[in-house]
């Protein structure tokens, strides 16, 4: 955000504005960004994952629309959707229903702001960076649960419900993983996790002690639940629940809520990278920064998210009560069992 | 487990339209939370009169209605209704008929045993397994509508004979496909039927015990799965099978009691196997002849009534016809395997999560057509 | 057992309840007194020698002058078929309902009231299965008018 206000310097008569207009505006403009950057990321994907999905399955996936392999499908897809017509149920809540995909997309939206694209390239490096988004990433369950709700359908209702559940259970052994790099660090702040895993592949906290390694595989799998990913995609089970809590939506809503999706899926990527895999720093042993840092992390997160992809349409999902019992039963212990051992690291092992 | 349902008793209504009931099934459902107190199934949204329009043509006319019953697995049923009438007018068909129905009939059983796996494997969230069944099914069809024309309802078996005769080349691309298609299985069965999801999500529901099986009349791979062994192609033979050479597959209950979604949707799977062997088998004993040398002129049985079943890939399709001497038969009722076994559906469904139900559904491999005629 | 080995158990053991036999090799088939039914079929489910414990087909045929039920039923275990039939008057056709005996019978004598209009006494559950619950006649009768209209929709 600093260099944002160092550009708007070059505005002639900057100065002159009034304090709250030149106090704000840095804001705006992020997030400004963030979003444009957002909503070509998020176009990036949902391309990905059709061709990603296509090859597993044998076949081709978008051919035609803009010429090569299809990259305009996404946009074509955006379009078709902002022009549909909105359609609200009679029944159905309407503050409620009307809000409830901005929440959902508010959730991942608000997590960019600490994301460490660069050594310079982040929005604002909070002293709490992780907590911040542990905490913002829950406004997704209260977005899904108020479409759900709001649009009073059982399929929907169903939908919602089952999500809550499982975000709620699933934000514990995550947070307990992100823990544990926290505990080594002794920050909470993104950049100086970042710093700490400086210098090369040995330094990532996935090489660097064999609990953070069992953690990254942890946070992974707790974070495929946060998002809904197969096999935890149980709230939109297709052929269950129709398309569970966004059965109703219809459009530009479901379009937010499509939106909402890929970007959480970038904003766990991201937070696995950084905590994990090094943030934007080189692979190579070293101190000079080759590529540069939004570089690194971009293809560090492309990584994960193939991965993401790759269990998706491999895996059947698991079924409701099997999630909560994975868990409550598994995963949840051996948090804890990880966090012990970090901690007895970290103080008798310096 | 029959549990008193004292809470909130929910009514929620899959279908008919629904991703996965396979067809236009309403299923009622009274839920408390996720568990299901009861599964109650309504069916008749695709009831087309079969019974009634047999009655007003002639016999070889029924054969395309046949057809459109169970149109996942057309072959199997016309044959059903013509060795009925072949039957009761005591005609022989020769050598040459019986190779080429059997082949055709075995390969549409692979067929729709790959609908049944694919289709599983949608509705457990696994997606990519239905389009690689769907793949190896293509190269099937291929050779049908090489043959008669006509991908999925063919109309080619007749009574006394065939339509037409396979074109020159038929057995080659036969066993080109079965070799092709055999390793094929075993990657399916990596991907999904050994899957520790999959077989999480199957292996401890929806058992249905060899007793309740027998009682409510349930056949095929569905009797099959709880660990009987019976099949009509063993126990009563017709269009030659007693003289090939392939094992019965029956559900061992590897992962959980016997009788589980999962031995069901296995023996599938390995009666595909058995399948492509019989299928090796009766390319290799074709002859030369003539497919229609036994058709005769005017299809008109004696009085009498007859009932002839056979193996379809969902059961034991049974043919009941009574004919009163005329060109139209009398009577011709259709014992459907789908709808005896949509009878012991509430039964099995118990005391499941919904989830589960979709588990039960897919496991017992209903096709709408062949419930409601 | 052979299909004339049966039809002379059953006459020994119900001697007069059993109306007419013809064990034909292609289809053999007894008539049963419709009112002795129940013990008829739990003779042939219970017996040791006859074991038929598959219900294979229930079916409804409607003749002119009479409404003939036929239960088409097969042992799994000694691997022999054998027909029962009962014969009912068009304008009563009732009958006991032998779902208690073999559990399969419940739905296919839905589908014979439905489609029949015979009425099975004793059944769980005795209403329609393949028509909507609210339409009139009973299709498969030879004197079946077809509607004009259903719920004010032409038909």
């Amino acid at each position: 955000m600093e260099s944002i206000a160092q550009l708007l310097q070059l505005i002639p008569n900057y100065d002159a504005w009034p304090e709250l207009l030149r106090a704000s505006l840095p804001m705006l403009v992020s997030c400004l960004v963030i979003f444009a950057v957002l909503s070509v990321a998020v176009m990036f994907l949902v391309w990905l994952e059709r061709k990603v999905s296509a090859h597993m399955q044998d076949r081709l996936g978008p051919m035609y629309v803009g010429g090569w392999h299809g990259w305009a499908q996404t946009i074509a897809d955006s379009l078709k959707l902002f022009l549909k017509e909105d359609i609200i149920p009679e029944s159905a809540d309407k503050v409620l229903f009307v809000m409830a995909p901005y929440i959902a997309f508010l959730g991942a939206f608000a997590a960019f702001v600490v994301l460490p694209f660069g050594a310079a390239s982040i929005v604002s490096d909070l002293n709490i960076g992780i907590l911040y988004i542990v905490a913002v990433g829950s406004l997704a369950a209260v977005g899904i649960l108020m479409a759900g709700w709001s649009s009073n359908s059982k399929y929907s209702l169903y939908g919602g419900m089952r999500s809550v559940a499982q975000i709620v259970s699933y934000e514990i052994p995550s947070a307990m993983a992100i823990m544990t790099v926290v505990i080594l660090v002794g920050s909470l702040s993104m950049q100086q996790i970042v710093g700490a895993q400086k210098g090369g592949i040995q330094n990532w906290f996935l090489f660097r002690n064999p609990f953070t390694f069992l953690a990254f595989f942890l946070y992974f799998i707790s974070s495929l639940a946060e998002v809904n990913r197969t096999p935890f995609d149980i709230p939109e089970a297709e052929s269950e629940l129709v398309a569970g809590y966004h059965t109703e939506y219809s459009g530009m809503r479901f379009a937010f809520f499509f939106l909402a999706e890929y970007a959480n899926m970038l904003v766990v990527a991201g937070v696995a990278t950084t905590l994990f895999l090094g943030g934007w720093t080189q692979i190579l042993p070293g101190s000079t920064q080759l590529i540069p840092g939004p570089i690194m992390f971009f293809l560090k997160v492309m990584v994960l998210i193939f991965v993401q992809m790759w269990l998706r349409w491999s895996l059947p999902r698991l079924r409701v009560d099997q999630l909560m019992y994975f868990c409550w039963k598994v995963l949840l212990p051996a948090s804890f069992v990880l966090i012990l051992g970090v901690g007895w690291m970290a103080v008798y092992w310096k | 487990m029959e549990a008193e349902y004292t809470g909130d008793v929910m009514t929620l209504n899959m279908g008919p339209q629904h991703p996965s009931t396979h067809g236009v099934l309403r299923l009622e459902l009274k839920t408390d939370g996720e568990v299901v107190a009861e599964a109650i199934p309504h069916i008749g949204y695709l009831h087309r009169c079969f019974e009634k329009h047999a009655e007003n043509i002639e016999y070889p006319g029924v054969v395309p209605f046949t057809d459109r019953m169970d149109y996942c697995a057309a072959m199997n049923m016309e044959l059903g209704y013509v060795l009925a009438v072949e039957k009761l007018m005591g005609i022989e068909v020769n050598n040459r008929v019986r190779c080429i129905r059997i082949i055709m009939a075995e390969l549409n059983r692979i067929a729709s045993h790959l609908i049944a796996a694919g289709t599983y494997g949608n509705d457990m969230g696994s997606f990519t397994p239905f389009l690689w069944c769907f793949r190896d099914r293509e190269t099937i069809l291929d050779i049908f509508e090489e043959t008669c024309g006509a991908r999925l309802l063919y109309n080619y078996n007749w009574i006394g004979g065939l339509m037409c005769d396979v074109l020159p080349g038929f057995e080659k691309r036969v066993i080109d496909f079965i070799d092709y298609f055999e390793p094929q299985v075993d990657n399916l069965n990596k991907l999904l039927s050994d899957n520790y999801i999959f077989i999480k999500r199957t292996a401890n529901v929806g058992i249905m015990p060899p007793e309740l099986a027998i009682n409510y009349g349930v056949t095929g791979p569905n009797l099959r799965g709880s660990g009987i062994k019976f099949d009509v192609r063993k126990d009563e033979p017709y269009l030659g099978y007693e003289e090939y050479d392939f094992d019965v597959a029956i559900g061992r209950g590897e992962h959980g009691p016997i009788g589980s979604c999962w031995d069901r949707y296995m023996v599938r799977i390995r009666e595909v196997k058995e399948s492509c062997k019989i299928v090796r088998q009766a390319v290799a004993k074709m002859t030369p002849g003539d497919v229609q040398e036994s058709i005769p002129k005017r299809i008109k049985p004696a009085a009498g009534e007859v009932y002839h079943r056979t193996e379809c890939p969902r059961g034991e399709l049974g043919y009941y016809i009574v004919s009163d001497g005329s060109l139209k038969p009398y009577r011709v009722k259709v014992k459907s395997p789908c709808f005896t076994v949509m009878g012991a559906f509430r039964k099995i469904s118990r005391g499941a999560m919904i989830a589960d139900i979709i588990a039960i559904l897919g496991s017992v491999d209903v096709v709408l057509g062949e419930i409601d005629r | 057992m052979k299909p004339d080995e049966i039809a002379a158990l059953l006459g020994a053991q119900f001697g007069a309840r059993i109306l007419e036999s013809k064990p034909s090799p292609l289809s053999p088939w007894s008539v049963v007194d419709p009112a002795e039914i129940l013990p008829v079929c739990r003779f042939l489910r219970d017996d040791e020698r006859l074991r038929m414990d598959h219900l294979e087909c229930l079916a409804g045929v409607d003749y002119k002058d009479r409404i003939e039920v036929v239960y088409v039923l097969y042992s799994m275990t000694h691997r022999h078929r054998y027909a029962l039939k009962c014969l009912l008057p068009r304008e009563s056709a009732r009958l006991n309902s032998v779902e208690s005996i073999w559990g399969a019978a419940n739905w296919h004598e839905r589908e014979a009231y439905d489609l029949l209009g015979i009425v099975f006494e004793g059944h769980s559950d005795l209403r329609r299965i393949l028509l909507p619950d609210d339409w009139e006649g009973h299709p498969l009768r030879r004197d079946y008018k077809f509607p004009t209209s259903y719920r004010d929709m032409p038909v």
